[in-house]
């Protein structure tokens, strides 16, 4: 698996975020997560202009083995969801990162407590793979 | 690929055993006739016999194949079961007519009521559910159900250990309840802290499967509901799993105020292919009032034993109906004989065996190499290994052992799933199935690694031998298209 993109956040439900440069955050899941699901089938966003709550389901993933949750790692409202996803899922497997991002937030302040650098969060698919 | 029957239809051909006779008036008023034939195919009898012949040669199936689909108990249905539903008492019996003229089903039906009531230690047993998710709904219902008929509406939250099957938190969400998920031990047990975490005022109940899917048996039920009552919340037991404790312990005996049964898994009734199925209920007292109907009462009229429908009538709170009439009369039936036929001692064998059979299983696959996901806990009739190993090491994934095994003549044991274990299988071999049958599934798996480590098979492309490749899943998700459309 190649290495973790350094200017990014990540959780312990494998997804991650980045702040962009006006303040809001990018949300997506990580190449890990992408992997242990498979290919992606279709992907479900919420509405632009929903509130979601820190820890709140926001998206579901679905692939041909399993769907699941993805869960708003800070509380924040939909600013903008990847529309591409609709028909194209399969960019979250190719590019899970950039062009398979799923969700925009606009959030206040952020408790970067609960996040995890790319080191620990290496650091935890390490652990997960032994 | 074959051809579909529409694409070997040619016009005027015709069968000469359904061609229909004067004999075939029914009577119906010529306005309610219909003008047009009907889009059927027009084959022959025999090109109609060859060619669902054909499709049924083509079908892996427990007729043919041992088919160690775990938590899905694909046991073997004795014919005896079949010829018994199909007399034409039964099979001519229609479901509207007066009750008094089908006593003798409407006793079957009681008698299985109360057979199923006694093995699974609930006070009443309700036949109506079509399917386990119908069952499933029914049991969440009726939860939902008893809270609100105690005013306690707050109580909106369903309880699902992670190693659940899915169709738990679907049918939580479908009653318009949230679902509360809870991780399970290394040693597969619930996480009675974080049960402990999510319990409160606002907990409806929690849906359980014991033995779970992780194919162990939880030890501390007795712990889980007595918190669960405690705090307000009833228990549910997804009855996937029934087959393993048969005879031996009861659902009811746990605690549990609730219960699905699969007839079709435990009970040995047709299973696959989308039904029909049957999602018996049972109730403890508790829940008595909000039953499904319609069940069998059994009355006295001049001192004779008459059985009727009991209906809203004698269950004002009842959750409803679930279906056009009472259940799948012809599975119901089935099952009936099943349990006649085996019998209070034969129950505890079946469990017996299964348990065994599982037992023996995973011990020689654990010989041979294989890891067991939970290597400390005695099966009960289905176990996990998992491939993380090969995966990583040969790149021979779940999906790959299973497509291989195709090819070997076995089913494919369940795969990825309970999804909290990487790369698994989940293997239930049912109490059916021969020590040989056995050894020899044992001998296909060794002969699959060993061409993986020895000679760098990977299997990508399995299976080879069967009349449909390697299926695009993916393409097939994505692209969905279901209906044969004719020219």
């Amino acid at each position: 698996m190649s290495e973790l993109p350094g200017d990014l956040l990540y959780t312990n439900d494998h997804e991650w975020l980045r702040r962009e440069s006006d303040g809001s955050v990018t949300v997506g899941i990580t190449e890990h997560a992408a992997t242990a699901l498979g290919d992606l089938v279709y992907v479900e966003l919420p509405e632009v202009g929903q509130d979601v709550d820190a820890g709140g389901d926001m998206a579901v993933v679905e692939s041909v083995k399993a769907a699941s949750d993805v869960y708003a790692p800070v509380g924040g409202n939909v600013s903008a969801v990847n529309e591409e996803l609709a028909d194209e899922p399969e960019k979250i497997n190719a590019d899970p990162y950039g062009d398979g991002w799923i969700v925009r937030l606009t959030v206040g302040d952020i408790d970067e407590g609960e996040l995890m650098s790319p080191d620990a969060y290496q650091q935890l698919l390490d652990e997960l793979d032994d | 690929m074959s051809e579909l029957i529409f694409e070997k239809s040619r016009s005027g051909r015709r069968a000469f055993a359904q061609a229909p006779t004067a004999d075939d008036d029914l009577g119906i008023p010529k306005q309610f006739l219909r003008e047009d034939r009907p889009g059927l195919p027009e084959a022959s009898e025999l090109q109609v016999v060859r060619h669902y012949t054909r499709l049924s040669q083509k079908n892996f199936s427990i007729d043919t194949q041992f088919y160690p689909l775990g938590s899905c108990t694909m046991k073997y249905n004795p014919r005896a079961c079949n010829s018994l539903a199909l007399l034409p008492e039964f099979a001519g019996r229609h479901p509207l007519g007066p009750v008094r003229f089908g006593q003798g089903f409407m006793k079957c039906m009681h008698e299985l009521q109360q057979m199923l009531k006694e093995v699974t230690g609930m006070v009443k047993v309700s036949l109506t559910p079509m399917a386990g998710a119908q069952g499933e709904l029914a049991g969440v219902a009726m939860i939902k159900a008893y809270h609100d008929s105690r005013g306690d509406t707050e109580r909106t939250e369903i309880i699902v250990p992670d190693a659940a099957h899915g169709t738990n938190p679907a049918t939580a969400n479908m009653c318009g309840c949230v679902v509360k998920e809870i991780p399970t031990l290394s040693d597969g047990d619930v996480d009675i802290e974080a049960l402990k975490g999510v319990l409160g005022p606002k907990t409806a109940g929690i849906m359980l499967t014991n033995p779970s899917t992780l194919g162990v048996f939880e030890r501390h039920i007795k712990d889980i509901a007595d918190m669960v009552h405690e705090a307000g919340g009833l228990l549910y037991y997804d009855g996937a799993n029934l087959n393993a404790i048969l005879g031996k312990v009861r659902p009811g005996d746990m605690d549990f105020d609730v219960i699905h049964m699969n007839l079709h898994k435990t009970f040995s009734t047709p299973h696959g292919g989308g039904g029909p199925g049957s999602g018996a209920v049972g109730v403890n007292k508790r829940l008595l009032p909000f039953i499904p109907v319609p069940v069998v009462k059994e009355t006295e009229v001049d001192g004779e034993t008459v059985y009727d429908w009991a209906t809203e009538d004698d269950f004002p709170q009842t959750i409803g109906r679930l279906s056009g009439f009472m259940g799948n009369a012809g599975v119901l039936l089935r099952a009936y004989v099943y349990m006649r036929m085996v019998g209070r001692d034969g129950m505890e064998k079946v469990a017996e065996y299964a348990t065994l059979n599982a037992n023996y299983l995973m011990a020689r696959l654990r010989d041979a190499g294989f890891e067991l996901a939970f290597p400390n806990r005695r099966a009960s009739h289905e176990f996990i290994i998992t491939l993380k190993h090969e995966a990583k090491d040969y790149h021979l994934t779940a999906m790959d052992v299973a497509k291989a095994l195709l090819d070997h003549n076995y089913h494919a044991p369940t795969t990825y799933f309970p999804l909290l274990v990487p790369e698994c299988l989940l293997i239930e071999p049912t109490e059916t199935e021969s020590k040989e049958t056995l050894d020899n599934f044992v001998a296909a798996m060794i002969d699959i690694v060993t061409q993986a480590k020895e000679q760098g098979v990977q299997f990508k492309e399995a299976p080879y031998k069967m009349p449909v490749r390697r299926l695009d899943d993916v393409k097939a998700a994505r692209e969905l298209d279901l209906r044969y459309a004719p020219e």
